[in-house]
């Protein structure tokens, strides 16, 4: 079973935001990087680089797939995890803390409303079975 | 294809229970990865041992008093250069010189040889084999294919693991030989083969003592840090060993020259086999295309099928391509006109869009150390 942190709200696309002010904080689920495997690389954006809601932000790649990573809010990058260049396995380990992708300066904090709660998220892992 | 379609090894449960990661392969329902994951797999295999099985291979005899002669008109390798108890890789292949399958020939006695074929091939095989005999061809086929599991242990330890299991003296068996013996008073043959890049054996055995020998590989290896590996890193650790995966470097339209396998296609045999002539013509006048090694030389991950370029020119097409977990490197195998296929050459890949430099390397890419 996958874990799902309360605190923190979900896409259908299995990335999940941790919202702190008017900044989201944004990683790939347990569920996402146990499917995924072993994550060997990060094909990140560069700070200042912005994107519309569900836009593609990048790719995180394990050693036998390749998967996009979009994010569900609009903002500007203001942050990547440069950590995971050297120790792109956080991703796996700690999805959800050490493993965390960009830090994004949202234009509309409220959309975070529109995501999914942890609830609702693990609701749609098991309809996806 | 629903799960319940595909079908299973004697191993099925056991993975499960492993934890194992179960995928559709070529119809096949496999494990992908167990839970410490391809990486620590592929390492264990690479620094310790890895236990995998490889039940779904098939395997096919052919005994009779032609059987020497009827397996050597098929394959392009030297059938009659095989003492008892040898083994060699060879391939089917067909009027082109192209790759109907790529195997190993087992020799038992003068009239008795076992081919073990690729899983998602064996039906082909089969069609293609039966096909062959004419009513001159004293030989007897069977497709003993659900007959055996087949379960392969590799690396530096695996020799130390298997041996407590058996009164075989595994010293004795060179590369490329096997003997018959009981392995945990079962009947087995023990070939020491592999398809890893280390030393190790494959176990073959009847398939209702498959969990038996599996749970004590794992439980007599256990000290000696062996890990179950499922397919993500046995495709990995053959790409390091640049050994050629069927359906990827190997195919019905790509000759055995080709794909780098001269040193199997014995051209110079006194009876021939199915496309010599056109093999030999080939050679005479040289391939166009070679299979290389290359690895990333900036960041990105090159995958099968992405497109290889030489400046603005599209000249050939990625693989095989993947990390390379013992090596820390991103690697892969891709055909090229011959004019390039030289160490030193720049290439570029093109990852999604974006041209990513890469180099032609010598192939293997990972050599164990002999002792």
């Amino acid at each position: 079973m996958s874990n799902i942190p309360e605190n923190l709200r979900y896409s259908k696309d299995h990335e999940w935001v941790s919202v702190d002010g008017d900044t989201a904080t944004i990683g790939i689920t347990d569920y996402a990087q146990h499917s995924l495997g072993d994550v060997v690389y990060i094909d990140f954006p560069r700070a200042g680089d912005r994107f519309a809601s569900h836009e593609a932000f990048g790719s995180v790649e394990s050693v036998k797939a390749v998967s996009e990573i979009f994010t569900p809010i609009a903002g500007e990058v203001t942050e990547v995890n440069e950590g995971l260049n050297d120790s792109p396995e956080l991703v796996n380990s700690d999805p959800y803390g050490e493993g965390w992708m960009v830090k994004l300066k949202m234009d509309n904090p409220g959309e975070v409303d529109g995501m999914l709660s942890g609830e609702e998220y693990e609701e749609y892992l098991s309809s996806q079975d | 294809m629903s799960t319940d379609e595909l079908k299973k090894t004697p191993l099925n449960e056991a993975h499960k229970r492993l934890g194992g990661k179960m995928v559709d392969f070529g119809g096949w329902e496999m494990p992908v990865q167990y839970t410490a994951g391809v990486i620590e797999e592929h390492n264990a295999t690479r620094l310790r041992a890895g236990l995998f099985d490889v039940s779904h291979m098939g395997e096919i005899w052919v005994e009779g008093r032609d059987a020497i002669r009827f397996v050597n008109r098929l394959t392009c390798n030297d059938v009659t250069q095989l003492a008892d108890r040898q083994a060699h890789y060879t391939c089917l292949t067909n009027e082109n010189g192209g790759v109907v399958d790529d195997l190993l020939v087992y020799r038992f006695g003068p009239g008795k040889l076992l081919l073990v074929v690729n899983a998602a091939t064996t039906d082909k095989d089969w069609e293609w084999i039966t096909g062959k005999k004419t009513d001159e061809d004293d030989v007897e086929l069977k497709n003993a294919s659900e007959e055996y599991c087949q379960i392969a242990i590799q690396g530096p330890r695996a020799k130390q693991i298997l041996q407590t299991m058996t009164n075989v003296e595994l010293d004795n068996i060179k590369y490329y030989w096997f003997e018959m013996g009981e392995v945990d008073g079962t009947e087995a043959i023990i070939s020491r083969t592999g398809y890893t890049g280390e030393d190790g054996f494959e176990v073959y055995a009847a398939p209702e003592f498959a969990e038996q020998l599996w749970s004590k590989m794992l439980d007599n290896g256990r000290g000696s840090g062996i890990l179950p590996c499922g397919l993500a890193a046995r495709n990995t650790l053959r790409l390091e060993a640049a050994m050629s995966l069927y359906g990827n470097e190997l195919g019905e339209d790509i000759t055995t020259l080709e794909s780098g396998l001269g040193w199997i296609t014995k051209l110079e045999q006194e009876e021939g086999f199915v496309g010599r002539d056109a093999l030999a013509e080939l050679k005479e006048k040289g391939v166009g295309r070679k299979l290389v090694g290359f690895e990333m030389t900036e960041k990105g991950i090159a995958r099968d099928g992405f497109d290889v370029y030489i400046g603005e020119e599209k000249v050939g097409n990625v693989t095989s391509g993947s990390p390379a977990p013992f090596l820390k490197k991103n690697i892969g195998l891709a055909f090229l006109p011959a004019e390039f296929a030289k160490t030193g050459q720049e290439l570029k890949i093109d990852i999604r869009g974006k041209q990513v430099a890469a180099v032609v390397v010598p192939i293997p890419f990972y050599k164990r150390e002999k002792p």
